[in-house]
């Protein structure tokens, strides 16, 4: 993401400080996401040592200490990537509806995407980790176009209210369904409450590889809309008068959103409310340009994740809280406030 | 000149009195069917004189312990839940003009759910107290999302965003300490969550009856009041409703009658939202929505409880059942009000 340097030469005073302060505060975003990395796998249920800590970071397992670091080593990264994934997401989320409220989680995405994997086990024997990321992405897309079209029926489009409340009864009814699902098949890999809440503990390597060409992708189809974004950003009018093809960019951009929720959903299940405050942190930092806001929602995704699933760690000793649940107690205040507080069309 | 006027308006007005007592005559009996066909049937058939000789307190082994205390109980405290959270959830939706304001969407539920599972599981308390708990958590966070959407007013669409976000906490809240627990069985965590009246027992009945004779006897004797807040507050204020007592009455009864019935069965799932558009499908503009959507809650708690029993491949609790039942209305309501373009 270089700033285009065409302009680059007559930028007024407080553009340039901004531009200085945005790259001191990657900076120190990124040093956050480094001690936070460290923190996660050294802090945990059990207190290990350094010299475990060291060990197994080499890949000796013969301690129940370095067992535990270990086991900490794949989780970390599932939590990195996952974060990192949904903060972007929620991003384009609310880029592409010009929405403060869009978060995958409220618009219902990753239910949906929850809901696909659930009926695909449960009804058609799915079961490779390719199947089930496939699955997922589909259940997202499908779950984010009915929500965007439930939303913007009747007068006045899709307002983020009409939005917001479409994503949450939809959220709503995939969850019932979901424990409709799950609730009598005990055989169904990690039950209702994986499902139902999303969580990191228990990763592997092995889960997390088949997850990565997809987030790859969804990462750099997301990264290149920002500039078309910005531009969606002016409203729509403004935005086909300067030539963009407002309807492909919104879909390229949502194409990219959904692949980072299926994709993150089919490993982790559905984590809600990191979409949401990320971007609205990041945008208090970086203001509202999208070649900054997404590489800052991305890293304070993941800084955010693994900081959720530190404090989830900790609290409930001896044993463990979902990452889902943290960021729920931590992402619906932030909701509340911006109901509150942005002028938000129509409330 | 005005005669034939009086007349029609008088005429119009008998007619409209009998076809509410025809629907509430009819609610009645359905409730009352439903409540018997499922003392009688279940996993097996008992014949209607055994249930009658037992509860002449004749001695009958079997009939004893099948309906005596699996089926009877079970029965009754679903009926007591309907009605109260069809009650509670009517007079919500009536008093902000809004079908989403139910308590279940709203948090109400979700509070009282959040206390009932606290006292229980971290201070191990049991019976009476915990209903009171539920009921005090379920009036304080009433308030805090009327506090918190209160802004020049409160705005019903702001009042539901800022209820849903509060529900997600209390969810979180919930499975937090379900998570904590030393040990919890699925089906336990689910009554929290979903609801269920599985286990149900007869001294159970005893608070929520009161409950509901207390309150919902409160609300019902405020019915006029709430039919006029109907038109609106300044229309109500103008027909001489105390609009502020009312309000403040109308939330006390309800979220009490709500918090009870969490505070045993759990927030069965969609119940306080459903009963009272169904109501009113079925009663239309004949009267007073409140005592068809409570009738109209207890035969969903019913109905549920037996389709999640026996009817369905395998044992749900009536929540899932409700919740899958409710969940698509849900979204039909959100579809109907877009549509038409008002504000919800």
């Amino acid at each position: 993401m270089r700033p285009d340097a065409a302009t680059a030469r007559s930028v007024p005073a407080p553009i340039g400080r901004l531009r200085r302060l945005r790259a001191l505060w990657l900076l120190l975003v990124a040093a956050a996401l480094l001690v936070l990395v460290a923190l996660s796998v050294a802090i945990g249920t059990r207190d290990v040592g350094l010299s475990d800590i060291a060990s197994a970071l080499g890949g000796k397992v013969e301690t129940i200490g370095e067992a535990a670091v270990a086991m900490r080593i794949p989780r970390t990264v599932l939590a990195l990537l996952a974060g990192a994934a949904l903060g972007l997401a929620g991003a384009i989320m609310q880029g592409v509806t010009r929405n403060p409220l869009a978060d995958p989680g409220i618009l219902g995405v990753n239910m949906g995407a929850s809901l696909a994997v659930v009926v695909g086990v449960a009804w058609f024997h799915i079961e490779t980790a390719h199947a089930y990321i496939v699955t997922a992405i589909l259940g997202a897309g499908a779950a984010a176009i009915f929500v965007y079209v439930i939303g913007s029926l009747g007068r006045g489009g899709a307002t983020p209210l009409k939005l917001a409340l479409a994503g949450a009864a939809t959220s709503i009814a995939f969850s019932s369904l979901v424990i409709a699902i799950v609730l009598p098949r005990a055989d169904i890999a990690g039950g209702v409450r994986a499902w139902q809440i999303g969580g990191v503990g228990g990763a592997t390597f092995e889960r997390i590889f088949p997850v990565l060409p997809f987030l790859a992708a969804g990462f750099v189809v997301s990264l290149l809309s920002a500039r078309k974004l910005n531009a969606l950003a002016l409203g729509d009018e403004l935005a086909a008068g300067l030539g963009e093809h407002v309807a492909t960019t919104r879909a390229v951009a949502a194409f990219g959103a959904i692949l980072l929720c299926g994709a993150t959903t089919a490993v982790c299940g559905p984590i809600g409310f990191l979409g949401l405050v990320v971007p609205h942190l990041a945008r208090l930092l970086t203001g509202s340009d999208h070649r900054w806001l997404l590489p800052f929602s991305a890293l304070g995704g993941a800084c955010l994740l693994i900081a959720a699933d530190i404090v989830g760690r900790i609290v409930a000793r001896p044993a463990e809280l979902d990452v889902g649940i943290v960021t729920a107690l931590v992402g619906a205040p932030v909701f509340i406030w911006i109901v509150r507080h942005q002028r938000v069309r129509d409330l | 000149m005005l005669a034939p006027l009086v007349d029609s308006i008088v005429t119009n007005r008998r007619r409209r009195a009998r076809r509410h007592r025809r629907v509430l005559g009819l609610l009645l009996t359905l409730v009352a069917a439903t409540f018997v066909l499922t003392l009688l049937l279940g996993q097996s058939f008992t014949p209607p004189q055994d249930i009658l000789r037992m509860l002449m307190g004749e001695d009958m082994p079997g009939v004893a312990f099948t309906v005596g205390q699996l089926r009877l109980p079970r029965a009754i405290l679903a009926v007591l839940a309907g009605l109260s959270f069809g009650l509670g959830g009517v007079a919500f939706q009536i008093m902000l003009r809004n079908p989403l304001a139910s308590p279940d969407i709203i948090g109400i539920s979700w509070g009282a759910s959040a206390a009932a599972v606290f006292a229980i599981v971290v201070l191990g308390l049991k019976g009476p107290i915990v209903s009171i708990l539920a009921v005090s958590a379920g009036l304080g966070v009433a308030l805090l999302v009327y506090a918190l959407s209160f802004r020049n007013g409160v705005a019903g669409t702001r009042l539901i965003l800022v209820g849903i976000g509060v529900s997600a906490m209390l969810e979180s809240v919930i499975a937090y300490i379900l998570s904590t627990a030393p040990a919890w069985t699925l089906q336990e965590a689910l009554r929290w969550l979903t609801g269920s009246v599985n286990g149900a027992q007869l001294g159970q009945a005893l608070p929520l009856l009161m409950a509901l004779a207390v309150f919902g006897g409160l609300l019902l004797s405020r019915a006029r009041d709430l039919e006029a807040l109907r038109l609106g507050d300044d229309t109500a204020a103008a027909l001489g409703v105390r609009v502020g007592r009312t309000r403040v009455l109308i939330i006390i009864a309800a979220v009490g009658m709500i918090a009870s019935a969490t505070a045993i069965s759990g927030p069965i799932a969609f119940v306080a939202f459903l009963s009272g558009p169904i109501a009113a499908r079925i009663v239309g503009n004949n009267g007073s929505l409140l005592l068809p959507a409570a009738l109209t809650g207890a035969a969903l708690v019913l109905v549920g409880d037996y389709c999640g029993q026996f009817l369905l491949p395998s044992r749900y609790p009536v929540g899932v059942v409700t919740g899958a039942l409710g969940a698509p209305y849900l979204i039909f309501l959100i579809v109907r009000v877009n549509r038409s373009g008002g504000s919800l």
